[in-house]
C-alpha cells in the first residue's frame, strides 16, 4: 500500500514541479536557518567542564561600603580581593578550590634566537588542574607546598608548547618570565573550555582562543605581574595588590554533594559574619553560584545570538504556514481525483494516509536540503568577525535533532492538508464534473 | 470596485485565506522588529566621536616593568615621532576612542555627597585636545604651567589635593551635571579631589560604550603628562593621504628608539572604529538577510496560492468574462482581493509587532518601537503581495470567455 502511496504522491509532485520546488525550498531555507542559529546558540551555551557538571560553584561577597547599600537589591561584585579569596580559601580547606586571574606576560624564549612575545597568563593556584578536571600532555601541576614556597614553576599550554618546542615533553625546561626563569612541570593536552566561563569577569572574553601559561600566583605576584582587572571599592594603596582594596580575582570551588553545598553556604555567610564584626566587610550579603547560574548571570551568550534564533524561529514558523497553505491550494483542487477515489471504494485513512506520504516526502526532501543549507549558515558564522566563530560547527546529536525537527515540521505541515483531503464528500466532486 | 463578491469567496476559502492572512502578519510583525534593530545600529555605528577621525593614527607599543628613565625615553620618542614629515602633533595618550580600554571613575557635585552623580571617563595626556581635534566651544585650553606628571601624582596625592586643578569637560558631561548651564567655572569631585571646569569641548566620545549610549560622552580631560610606565599609546595627527606612510614610519622609529620594544597595534581612528563597530556590522547584514529571506518566502507563498486559485476559478472567471466582465474588472478583483487579504494581515501583524517589541524590551536594552517604523512594514507587505499577485492575476485576467460554454 505505502508503495502505491508514493507512487501517487511522486507523480502528483512531478506534475506541479515548480510548486514542488518551492514548498521544499522554503521549509529547507527555514529549517536551515533555525538549524545554524540553534547550533550556534548550543555551542555558546554549553557547559565548559561536562566533567564538573553540577559540581563547580562561584562564591561572592560584597566588599562595598553600606551608602550605596540597598538589602535584597544590591548584588555581590563577581571578582574577589585578594584578603576575601585567600580568606575564603583558608576558610575550607577541605574542598576542591582555586583561585585566579588573568594577566599578560612577556615572555621570552631560552631555546632558540626568537623574539619576546605577549602570552595570555593565568596567575592561579594549585588547585586549578584539579578543580578544573584539565587533561595533562606531560608532567601535572604544582603542589601546594609550591605554591608556598612560592616556587618559580609553570604549566604550559598545547599549543605554546608546539610553537617552543615542536611539542616534544618540555617538563624541566624553563622559560624566561618578567625576567625570571620558569620551569615547566606540565603540559596541558588540548584544553579549551567554552564559554571561557573563568575569563568573564577578568578580560571579559566569553570564548575564543585559551591561555598559554598558568603561573603559581604568589610567585608572579612577586615577580611583578600584573592582573588584567583591577576594580577598587576605596582608597588607599592601588600598587600593592596583595593588600589594595581592589577585586581582581575569582574563586571556584569543588562540590560535590548537596550537603558539601549546604556547609560552604554556611561557612560563606559565617565568613561573612566575623568579617563585619571585625570591620573588614560591611555589606552583609554573598551568594554561592552554580556554573549554570554563574553563565546565566553573566550573560555569556551574547544578545545578539539570541535575537538571530528568534527571528531565525519566527522565520521557520512562516515558512512552515507557507508549506501549510501551498499544501492545502494543492490539496483542495485535487478534490475530485479525491472524490473518484473514494467513489471506487477507497477509505478516509486510505486518502489520509496517501496525503500524509506526499507531505513526508516534501519535508525529508525540505529536511535534507535544509540541512545542507545550515552547513552553509555554519559556514557563513565561521567566516564572521565573531569570538565564537570556530566554535560553529554541527554536532551529531544536532544534525540528529534537526532531522527530526524537519520531518515534524512537514508532517505538522502537512496534517491539515491530509485532514480536509479526507473529509472531500465524494457525491458532489463527481457531480461538478 | 465592489468587494461583496470577493469577501463571500474568500469565506469559501476560509482556511487558506487565513494561512495566508497569518503568514503575511507574521512577516510584518518581524519586518517591522528587524527594521528597527538595523536603524538602532546603524545610528551606534553613526555615533560621533568629536575627534579628527581622518586625521589620526594610533600606534600601542608594550611597555614592560618601571623603567627609571621613563620621562626622558617618552620625551625622545615623542620628539622623533614629532620629526617624522607629515606628524602635525603627538602625544603620549591614557586612552583613546573606540580601544575599549578605558580608565572611569565616579563624580559628585559636593565632598560629602554619598552617592556619585555620573561615572565619567578620564583622558589624559600632553595637548591631548588639539592632538585628538576635539572642539573647545567654550573657556580655555590647558595652560603650559597647568601640567603635571601623572606619575607624580599618584605617588603623591597632595599635588593635586591643596589646589583645585583644571578639568575640560564634554558639553554633554556639562549638561548632566549642570542642566541648562555651560558649566564653565563650577567645580565636582572624584577620589575625595576636586576640580574646576575651564573649558568644554563640543563632544569626546569614551574608548568603551559599555555603559550604554547615552552615557558615549560624559569624558573630562585633565591637563597630566603621561609615561612610558603608565601609557602605552601615541597618537599622531596628520593628513588623511600621509596616514599609511606616518604610520608605518612611527613603528620603525619606535622601534629603533628600543629594539625591546613590541609594537602591539599601528591603526588609524578609521580603522579601530570599524573594528569597533564590527559586530554591529555583522548583525545588520544578519538581519538585512532575514527580511530579504522573509519577504521572498512569502511572496513566492502569494504567487503559489494565487496562482491555484486562479486555475480553480478558471471557469468562474470565463463565466464573468461572457457576462461582460473586462479583462481590467478580472486583473482588479485579485488585485482587491490580495489587497484585502494584505490588509487584515498588516492589521494582525501591527499588533504582533508591538508585542514583539514588548517582549524584547524586556529582555534587551531597546527602545520603545516608535510608530513611524509600522508603515514601513506595512508599506513593504502591501508592495509585496500586489508585485506576487500580478502574474497569477494576468493569467486570470486572460482566461477567455469561450471556457465558460466547455463542459470540463
Amino acid at each position: 500500500m505505502l508503495k502505491y502511496y508514493l507512487q501517487l504522491a511522486l507523480l502528483s509532485l512531478r506534475q506541479h514541479r515548480v510548486l514542488t520546488a518551492l514548498m521544499v525550498l522554503t521549509l529547507a531555507v527555514g529549517i536551515g536557518a533555525s538549524m545554524t542559529t540553534l547550533t550556534v546558540m548550543r555551542v555558546l551555551s554549553g557547559d565548559p567542564v561536562p566533567s564538573r557538571q553540577g559540581q563547580l560553584f562561584h562564591p561572592e561577597v560584597d566588599p562595598w561600603p553600606m551608602d550605596r547599600y540597598v538589602a535584597g537589591q544590591t548584588q555581590p561584585p563577581p571578582n574577589l580581593s585578594y584578603a576575601d579569596a585567600m580568606g575564603l580559601m583558608h576558610a575550607s580547606r577541605a574542598t576542591q578550590q582555586v583561585t585566579l586571574t588573568t594577566s599578560r606576560a612577556k615572555l621570552l624564549p631560552h631555546a632558540n634566537g626568537e623574539h619576546p612575545f605577549f602570552a595570555d597568563t593565568v596567575m592561579t593556584t594549585h588547585g586549578f588542574f584539579g578543580t578544573f578536571d584539565t587533561p595533562f600532555e606531560y608532567g601535572g601541576g604544582w603542589s601546594q607546598a609550591q605554591d608556598d614556597s612560592r616556587e618559580r614553576v609553570m604549566v604550559i599550554a598545547d599549543a605554546l608548547n608546539r610553537k617552543l618546542f615542536g611539542g616534544t615533553n618540555s617538563v624541566g625546561k624553563s622559560l624566561r618570565v618578567a625576567g625570571h626563569d620558569y620551569r615547566i612541570v606540565g603540559v596541558l593536552a588540548p584544553w579549551d573550555p567554552q564559554p571561557r566561563f573563568y575569563d568573564l569577569t577578568l578580560r571579559g572574553r566569553g570564548y575564543g582562543a585559551g591561555d598559554m601559561l598558568y603561573m603559581p600566583l604568589e610567585a608572579a605576584l612577586d615577580d611583578g605581574l600584573h592582573s588584567s582587572t583591577m576594580n577598587c571599592y576605596d582608597s588607599g594603596d592601588f600598587s600593592k595588590p596583595r593588600v589594595a582594596p581592589c577585586m581582581w580575582l575569582t574563586l571556584w570551588v569543588r562540590l560535590t554533594s548537596s550537603a558539601q553545598q549546604r556547609d560552604y553556604r554556611a561557612m560563606l555567610h559565617s565568613y561573612v559574619k566575623q568579617q563585619i564584626a571585625m570591620g573588614r566587610l560591611h555589606r552583609p550579603d554573598a551568594r554561592l553560584m552554580s556554573m549554570r547560574q554563574w553563565l546565566d548571570d553573566r550573560q555569556a551568550v551574547p544578545d545578539d545570538v539570541r535575537v538571530q534564533t528568534g527571528m531565525a524561529l519566527g522565520f521557520l514558523l512562516i515558512c512552515i504556514v507557507n508549506t501549510i497553505g501551498l499544501l492545502l491550494a494543492k490539496c483542495l483542487r485535487r478534490s475530485r481525483e479525491i472524490g473518484t477515489r473514494r467513489a471506487l471504494g477507497a477509505s478516509r485513512a486510505a486518502i489520509f494516509a496517501q496525503f500524509m506520504v506526499e507531505s513526508a516526502i516534501v519535508g525529508l526532501s525540505g529536511g535534507v536540503l535544509g540541512l545542507v543549507l545550515a552547513e552553509i549558515g555554519l559556514w557563513g558564522v565561521r567566516h564572521q568577525p565573531v569570538s565564537y566563530a570556530s566554535l560553529a560547527h554541527l554536532d551529531p546529536l544536532m544534525f540528529a535533532f534537526t532531522f527530526v525537527v524537519a520531518v515534524s515540521a512537514a508532517l505538522l505541515a502537512g496534517l491539515l492538508p491530509a485532514w480536509r483531503a479526507c473529509v472531500v464528500a465524494p457525491a458532489p466532486q463527481l457531480k461538478a464534473g | 470596485m465592489d468587494i461583496g463578491p470577493i469577501l463571500s469567496t474568500l469565506r469559501r476559502h476560509k482556511i487558506t485565506a487565513m494561512l495566508l492572512i497569518v503568514e503575511m502578519a507574521l512577516t510584518c510583525a518581524i519586518v517591522c522588529n528587524a527594521v528597527f534593530l538595523i536603524s538602532q545600529r546603524l545610528e551606534r555605528m553613526h555615533i560621533p566621536s568629536g575627534v579628527a577621525e581622518h586625521q589620526l593614527v594610533m600606534v600601542q607599543v608594550a611597555n614592560i616593568g618601571i623603567q627609571p628613565d621613563a620621562k626622558a625615553r617618552t620625551q625622545a620618542d615623542l620628539d622623533a615621532l614629532r620629526r617624522i614629515p607629515g606628524v602635525k602633533q603627538a602625544t603620549l595618550a591614557s586612552q583613546v576612542p573606540f580601544t575599549n580600554s578605558s580608565s572611569n571613575t565616579s563624580i559628585r557635585l559636593t565632598p560629602t555627597q554619598k552617592l556619585a552623580t555620573v561615572n565619567a571617563t578620564q583622558y589624559m595626556g600632553e595637548d591631548l585636545i588639539d592632538t585628538l581635534g576635539a572642539q573647545l566651544i567654550a573657556g580655555r585650553r590647558f595652560r603650559a604651567d597647568e601640567y603635571l606628571d601623572y606619575d607624580a601624582v599618584v605617588h603623591n596625592l597632595d599635588l593635586v589635593r591643596n589646589h583645585t586643578p583644571s578639568v575640560i569637560i564634554t558639553k554633554a558631561l556639562a549638561e548632566r551635571l549642570w542642566p541648562g548651564e555651560s558649566g564653565l567655572g563650577k567645580q565636582f569631585y572624584f577620589a575625595g579631589v576636586g576640580v574646576r571646569v575651564v573649558g568644554v569641548v563640543k563632544a569626546l566620545i569614551r574608548p568603551s560604550l559599555s555603559l550604554g549610549d547615552a552615557a558615549a560622552h560624559w569624558s573630562m580631560v585633565f591637563p597630566m603628562r603621561m609615561s612610558s610606565d603608565n601609557a602605552n599609546r601615541y597618537l599622531l595627527r596628520t593628513d588623511p593621504k600621509d596616514r599609511d606612510r606616518v604610520m608605518a614610519a612611527a613603528g620603525k622609529v619606535l622601534r629603533q628608539l628600543d629594539p625591546n620594544r613590541i609594537v602591539l597595534a599601528k591603526k588609524t581612528l578609521d580603522q579601530l572604529r570599524a573594528d569597533f563597530f564590527r559586530n554591529d556590522r555583522a548583525m545588520t547584514a544578519t538581519l538585512l538577510g532575514v527580511i530579504v529571506a522573509l519577504l521572498t518566502v512569502t511572496a513566492l507563498g502569494i504567487i503559489g496560492l494565487a496562482s491555484f486559485w486562479v486555475a480553480q476559478r478558471r471557469r468562474t472567471i470565463g463565466v464573468r468574462r461572457a457576462l461582460g466582465a473586462t479583462r481590467a474588472h478580472i486583473l482588479r478583483y485579485f488585485q482587491t482581493e490580495n489587497f484585502l487579504l494584505a490588509s487584515i494581515g498588516i492589521a494582525l501583524g501591527m499588533v504582533l509587532a508591538w508585542g514583539i517589541n514588548l517582549f524584547l524590551m524586556q529582555h534587551y536594552e531597546l527602545p520603545h518601537l516608535p510608530w513611524t517604523y509600522l508603515p514601513i512594514g506595512a508599506l513593504a507587505l502591501w508592495l509585496i503581495g500586489q508585485l506576487a499577485v500580478l502574474g497569477p492575476a494576468l493569467r486570470a485576467s486572460r482566461v477567455p470567455p469561450v471556457v465558460a460554454t466547455r463542459s470540463v
